[in-house]
């Protein structure tokens, strides 16, 4: 041993990564499951496929509006919802790493905590573009028209909103410390006030004043509201500047506490 | 020869792992719970180390102390050239971890957990291919190198988590509890592999292992830890020289025969054995047949008794490692000893 050797000089280690290298090597980790089988991927879209074949006909039943009138208003909700409970569950698969032990592995590999978290949110864009096209393509035979470029807005202020509501599912996963029945209780308990309050199936502006109050404030309704304008053509309405800031803010506050979730895990 | 003379003749080595104080302290409900307790300890590269010592001794939580994983409350360490608490991220580059549980994900294909591995410590595509197959090769996983990891058996598992923790071939491999839950085959095979990355590539390995014959023919080095310190540290054979002894029994033909060898040697009889203490029964053993000899008396049987690993701990802690519980009851030491901390 000289002492001309400086310490990080003597044993041999590979090359330090940059940050967007873990954050892509996290990702393509991630997605490499859903592309050896992508059938998984209807998985998360059953029930919202339920939604559209069970709950549109009633909806065009009570409301004697045409077909084609109300799945204009509805299939938007039918996205929003694929985009809830994919992305809302995906936790469970961090959750799962953790307890079989993958994820101590993961957190002793030199990738900066917050890529860990950063790239499995960005994974989530992935499923969520294919099942959104999915459910737009089922929805076009029954007289549901769509605008190209509110399309292609209308799927990133999805993907903005997915990446978000993912990373609180991951943060939720961190925070249950192991306790999956916690992860599912809290899942379930938010998930669907969500769902009703953002008047994806039936109009709010019909409920009690209270009702509108607490819709007022769910930021799911805005990116509704700007998921139907955009499939509308109605690029310009102020609904989706609305709801493209609904989808910033869940996604910064969903990355900033999935960060430091990340960053404290053990 | 013991540690400290080996050591001295790897002077000029490097060392691997340095420890001083450290310390854990979990708050727990009744009070925060002390699971490491100051550890102080020195590993020189190319070293094979295991820590052994009951559930709750502190082991694992001294391993994700030094791997990075779990900050200390006191003390420090500098592992592989680098200290864990400002370095993290310049440890973990240079070191391989194989956790307790299984570090591959259930969802994923054997291959893909390797390559995800290989981009994580930022080996280049061919790199990692070329890695990968040599792992796959070396630990028998080709044959399943496409399969779901949930679909494999607990040794092929096990097997896995080595190659994940080999993919960039570090100078330092930590093992958490390698062999716990794998039937006796796969634990042999298990050991095998291990010793022979050691002698491929002088890989400085440490180990936990609450088993005590994983500790006694894997390991050169063992450390013993109870209750959050090391209690004893060297060589399996310098410990049970140093702490046990050897038993030689001798049988007779006659309890008369025995009692009076006993006089003779200075044994202890009891029916027609005569039992003798000594540091080295193989050397003992002949002598005693030559004095008894010129002594006019005839041994029918000779047998020597190396203590085990499991004598150590005994010796040191008035328990059984053996029998973690049983033993409680049947030493009147044990009694006066503070319940095991778990953590």
């Amino acid at each position: 041993m000289t002492d001309t050797i400086s310490p990080s000089e003597k044993f041999i280690a590979p090359k330090p990564t940059s940050f967007v290298t873990d954050v892509a090597s996290v990702v393509a980790r991630e997605l490499r499951p859903t592309l050896r089988d992508p059938f998984s991927l209807i998985f998360s879209l059953v029930q919202p496929l339920f939604f559209l074949g069970l709950f549109g006909p009633l909806l065009v039943a009570t409301t004697d509006a045409p077909v084609e009138a109300t799945l204009q208003w509805f299939v938007p909700g039918i996205l929003v919802m694929v985009a809830l409970f994919g992305t809302g569950s995906t936790g469970s698969n961090l959750l799962d790493d953790i307890m079989v032990g993958s994820h101590e592995r993961t957190l002793v590999a030199p990738l900066s905590r917050s890529a860990l978290l950063i790239g499995r949110a960005l994974k989530e864009v992935v499923p969520l573009m294919a099942q959104g096209l999915i459910v737009v393509l089922v929805a076009v035979p029954f007289g549901f028209t769509i605008s190209i470029p509110g399309l292609i807005v209308g799927l990133i202020i999805l993907a903005l909103f997915g990446i978000g509501f993912g990373a609180l599912s991951y943060s939720l996963a961190l925070a249950v410390e192991g306790r999956e029945w916690m992860f599912w209780l809290v899942h379930q308990t938010v998930l669907f006030p969500l769902l009703i309050l953002s008047g994806m199936l039936l109009p709010i502006d019909d409920g009690p004043g209270w009702m509108k109050v607490a819709a007022a404030i769910n930021p799911i309704g805005y990116v509704l509201e700007a998921e139907r304008a955009l499939f509308a053509g109605d690029l310009a309405s102020p609904a989706v500047l609305g709801g493209l800031v609904a989808a910033s803010v869940i996604t910064i506050v969903g990355l900033v506490i999935g960060t430091r979730g990340m960053r404290r895990a053990r | 020869m013991s540690y400290i003379e080996s050591k001295v003749g790897l002077m000029s080595t490097e060392t691997m792992i340095t420890a001083r104080g450290l310390r854990k302290t979990f708050p727990a409900k009744g009070g925060p719970v002390e699971a490491v307790r100051g550890v102080d300890l020195d590993v020189e590269a190319g070293e094979l180390v295991a820590f052994l010592g009951p559930n709750g001794a502190g082991k694992s939580t001294t391993l994700r102390m030094l791997t990075t994983l779990l900050p200390p409350s006191a003390g420090e360490a500098e592992v592989a050239g680098h200290s864990i608490a400002r370095e993290p991220g310049e440890v973990r580059r240079r070191i391989g971890y194989i956790g307790q549980r299984s570090s591959a994900s259930n969802s994923q294909r054997v291959r893909d957990e390797l390559r995800s591995q290989g981009a994580f410590y930022g080996l280049g595509r061919r790199e990692t291919r070329d890695r990968i197959d040599e792992l796959l090769e070396s630990l028998e996983l080709v044959a399943v190198a496409t399969r779901q990891v949930q679909s494999l058996s607990g040794g092929q598992r096990r097997r896995l988590d080595i190659a994940l923790g080999l993919i960039h071939a570090p100078a330092l491999l930590f093992l958490d509890e390698p062999s716990t839950g794998l039937d006796p085959h796969s634990r042999a095979n298990l050991w095998q592999h291990i010793l022979e990355l050691r002698d491929r590539t002088g890989t400085t390995i440490f180990l936990t292992t609450h088993y005590l014959d994983e500790a006694d023919q894997l390991a050169e080095r063992v450390m013993v830890m109870d209750h959050g310190e090391i209690i004893a540290d060297g060589t399996a054979t310098a410990l049970k020289r140093g702490l046990a002894g050897d038993t030689v029994t001798l049988g007779f033909e006659t309890g008369e025969d025995a009692r009076a060898a006993a006089v003779q040697i200075g044994g202890e009889a009891s029916g027609q054995a005569v039992t003798f203490a000594s540091d080295a029964g193989e050397h003992a053993v002949p002598q005693l047949l030559r004095q008894l000899d010129s002594a006019g008396l005839r041994a029918e049987s000779a047998e020597y008794r190396r203590p085990t690993l499991d004598d150590v701990f005994l010796s040191l802690t008035g328990r059984s490692l053996r029998e973690e519980g049983a033993a409680h009851g049947t030493i009147p030491d044990a009694a006066e000893r503070p319940a095991v901390p778990t953590a």
